[in-house]
């Protein structure tokens, strides 16, 4: 036990003898005395002098020891400062009182030293606890504050990070709890420079501040990337390489990447540990499961890494559904989970699309009687890319070093065009050149159309028509992916030639591949605005280029963009 | 003891059994199983017959022992999982990792 401290102890009595008799023994204790000899005196010290402790007599002119126990303890608040009543009263209702008017403890007239001493010290034990108790109170409220601070601050920076992609899109609707993002939850939406969106939810392993800490460089890369031009594929390499890097072996992030595209009429999936996602066809009300085919995010090494993604047909109206797993992980009093069953139940129940976060909501409440706050959905759905209004990009440079006057070749052979996609390259540029840059969206759009074409009928021999219906959809990115597996040789040439023209300038873009060409004439008659699931990348690039042209039976393709002098 | 560990008496196969939530809670116990042996056991095998749940830390572990273990040249199974685990571990992917039965 803790050797007792020498304590300030106050002395109310109204006797002047044994006022002497007990500030002489408590004394001898060791202790410091203070004396008062009615109530009002016994408060007007404690006031002054805030002493450890209170020695009472019960009857006092003046203010008697019950008023005056009251008074003392309202102005010691929540610190403790133990009042021990001595009292000559026997009967046990005096007793009593002594108590309620808030003493600790009391003591029999005539002394006893020996039982003072004790309980002197009963009380010092005492006092020291609460005063220790309120003190780590204080301390874990001040760590609360400063946690819910450091929260905020974190919350808002990433914001800024995460909200600088386009969630409020007219056709993306999502609901998260204001604090996902330390449930790990993170959502992330960004068009690309041809007008597709990617959509990113993720789940970080674990709660609070380390499933907060891998969100950051995760957004870094997928908008960095996406900005840029990348693909899905690329995109999800760099991400999982990343968080390999930089997170614990325990740690990881399971996450759905999407790419809808406008104007193509498809979107293209990669589910790495995430609850299968919904594709909702609008026509037949079927459903299509976007099963998880892959480890998650941070797992594998880049060298194991499996970036295969799958490409299904939208049409304008369908939806894609994605959630957490706090969904379907929510239990139940006894440990029953909500399941996949119960949430199908739901979407077969829905009547109104725009009603089905309200009645998932719902269900998880009459399932659960509260919901959890680790619930992320999101539904984005496929509009008419007319509706849709990408951002223009930004540039940060001055303008005033742009070149005019070059040209470019390149070949991209077999093992390149297996893994490495040159479009952001490329673009990158090309937007060097500022004329180019107001036209960006088109730009990257034909360039896009151009090199895929060129790889896919050109170089790998696929025939479009196969995507005319949804089946032959799946088949087509199939053997797109297995013959690109393949591959042994082959070419995509891009040649870029920049001129200047009064003014302003003329790009010319020209693309070959080493495939077996196509009947130009043929293709060239089908009206420009086909609106079939095949064959809409020529047309896309007779709109939004000049003079779009084919030579060497459709294996070189060339087209041009002009611009005026710059403002 | 909710995770119970036996090695094999030639020391070459270390059994992990759980029991009862594979959650965070199970952390340091389920370290300790296969940090505290002396040898490397040549096979690691986690006995899910009891587990009841499993929430993404305990997938965190498992990749934790595999690391442990030697990674990609480790030799682990996971065996006994019921329906609701092997069906966690599934969407996870965690077959391309673990030998699941």
């Amino acid at each position: 036990m803790q050797p007792l401290e020498p304590l300030t102890i106050l002395i109310a009595e109204d006797s002047a003898a044994d006022r002497m008799l007990l500030s002489t023994i408590v004394r001898r204790q060791g202790h410091e005395v203070l004396t008062a000899s009615n109530g009002a005196e016994a408060v007007e010290a404690f006031r002054s002098q805030r002493p450890h402790l209170v020695l009472m007599d019960a009857m006092m002119p003046v203010m008697d020891g019950f008023e005056a126990a009251q008074q003392i303890k309202a102005l010691a608040g929540e610190t403790l400062v133990p009042i021990i009543f001595l009292t000559s009263l026997t009967e046990s209702e005096a007793l009593a009182r002594c108590l309620e008017a808030g003493g600790d403890d009391f003591l029999a007239k005539p002394y006893n030293q020996v039982i003072l001493a004790a309980k002197i010290k009963a009380m010092d034990r005492l006092r020291r606890l609460q005063a220790t108790v309120l003190e780590q109170r204080d301390l874990i409220a001040r760590h609360h504050d400063y946690l819910l601070n450091e929260q905020r601050v974190a919350k808002a920076v990433f914001d800024k990070v995460a909200h600088s992609g386009c969630l409020n899109a007219p056709n993306i609707r999502y609901l998260q709890s204001p604090y996902a993002l330390f449930n790990g939850d993170l959502l992330l939406a960004a068009f690309t420079p041809v007008g597709d969106m990617h959509v990113l939810l993720g789940d970080f392993t674990g709660h609070g501040l380390p499933a907060a800490v891998g969100a950051m460089p995760l957004a870094e890369v997928f908008y960095g990337m996406t900005a840029k031009g990348y693909g899905l594929s690329e995109t999800l390499r760099e991400m999982n390489a990343k968080l390999k890097r930089i997170l614990p072996v325990d740690m990881f992030c399971c996450a759905t990447l999407l790419r809808l595209s406008f104007q193509r009429g498809s979107v293209e999936v990669w589910n790495g540990g995430m609850p299968d996602g919904y594709l909702h066809n609008a026509t037949s009300g079927e459903r299509t499961a976007l099963t998880a085919r892959h480890l998650p995010l941070g797992v594998l090494s880049p060298q194991t890494f499996d970036d295969r993604t799958e490409v299904f047909p939208m049409a304008v109206g369908d939806r894609v559904f994605l959630l957490s797993d706090g969904v379907i992980d929510t239990c139940d009093a006894n440990e029953q989970l909500f399941g996949v069953e119960r949430l199908e139940q739901v979407f077969a129940a829905n009547r109104q699309p725009d009603a089905l976060f309200e009645e998932i909501e719902q269900a998880l409440r009459d399932f659960r009687g509260e919901a959890r706050d680790d619930v992320s959905m999101v539904e984005v759905s496929l509009l008419d890319a007319a509706q849709l209004s990408p951002p223009a990009p930004v540039y940060s440079d001055s303008g005033q070093s742009c070149p005019l006057d070059w040209s470019v070749s390149f070949e991209f052979r077999a093992a390149t065009l297996k893994r490495f996609n040159p479009l952001p390259y490329l673009l990158q540029l090309l937007f060097e050149v500022h004329g180019l840059r107001a036209q960006s969206g088109a730009l990257y759009s034909v360039l896009a159309e151009l090199y895929s074409n060129a790889l896919e009928h050109g170089v790998l021999g696929l025939d479009s028509s196969l995507k005319r219906d949804a089946s032959g959809f799946a088949r087509y990115y199939q053997q797109r992916s297995a013959r690109l597996d393949e591959l042994q040789d082959g070419y995509v040439r891009v040649h870029l030639q920049v001129t200047p023209k009064g003014e302003g300038g003329c790009l010319t873009v020209r693309v070959e591949d080493s495939g077996k060409g196509f009947d130009v004439v043929r293709v060239m008659e089908r009206p420009v605005d086909d609106v079939r699931l095949s064959g809409r990348g020529v047309s896309l690039i007779r709109q939004l280029s000049h003079h779009a042209s084919w030579s060497d039976n459709g294996r070189s393709a060339r087209v041009e963009f002009f611009w005026e002098a710059q403002a | 003891m909710s995770v119970v560990t036996e090695v094999s008496s030639d020391g070459k196969k270390l059994t992990i059994s759980i029991e009862g939530r594979f959650d965070f809670g199970r952390h340091q116990e389920f370290r300790e199983s296969y940090e505290r042996l002396n040898s490397k056991p040549e096979s690691i095998v986690v006995d899910l017959k009891k587990a009841t749940y499993l929430d993404s830390s305990a997938l965190g572990m498992l990749l934790l022992l595999r690391d442990h273990a030697g990674g990609d040249n480790s030799d682990i199974r996971v065996v006994n999982s019921s329906s609701d685990v092997k069906k966690i571990l599934a969407i996870s992917n965690f077959d391309k990792l673990f030998d699941i039965s």
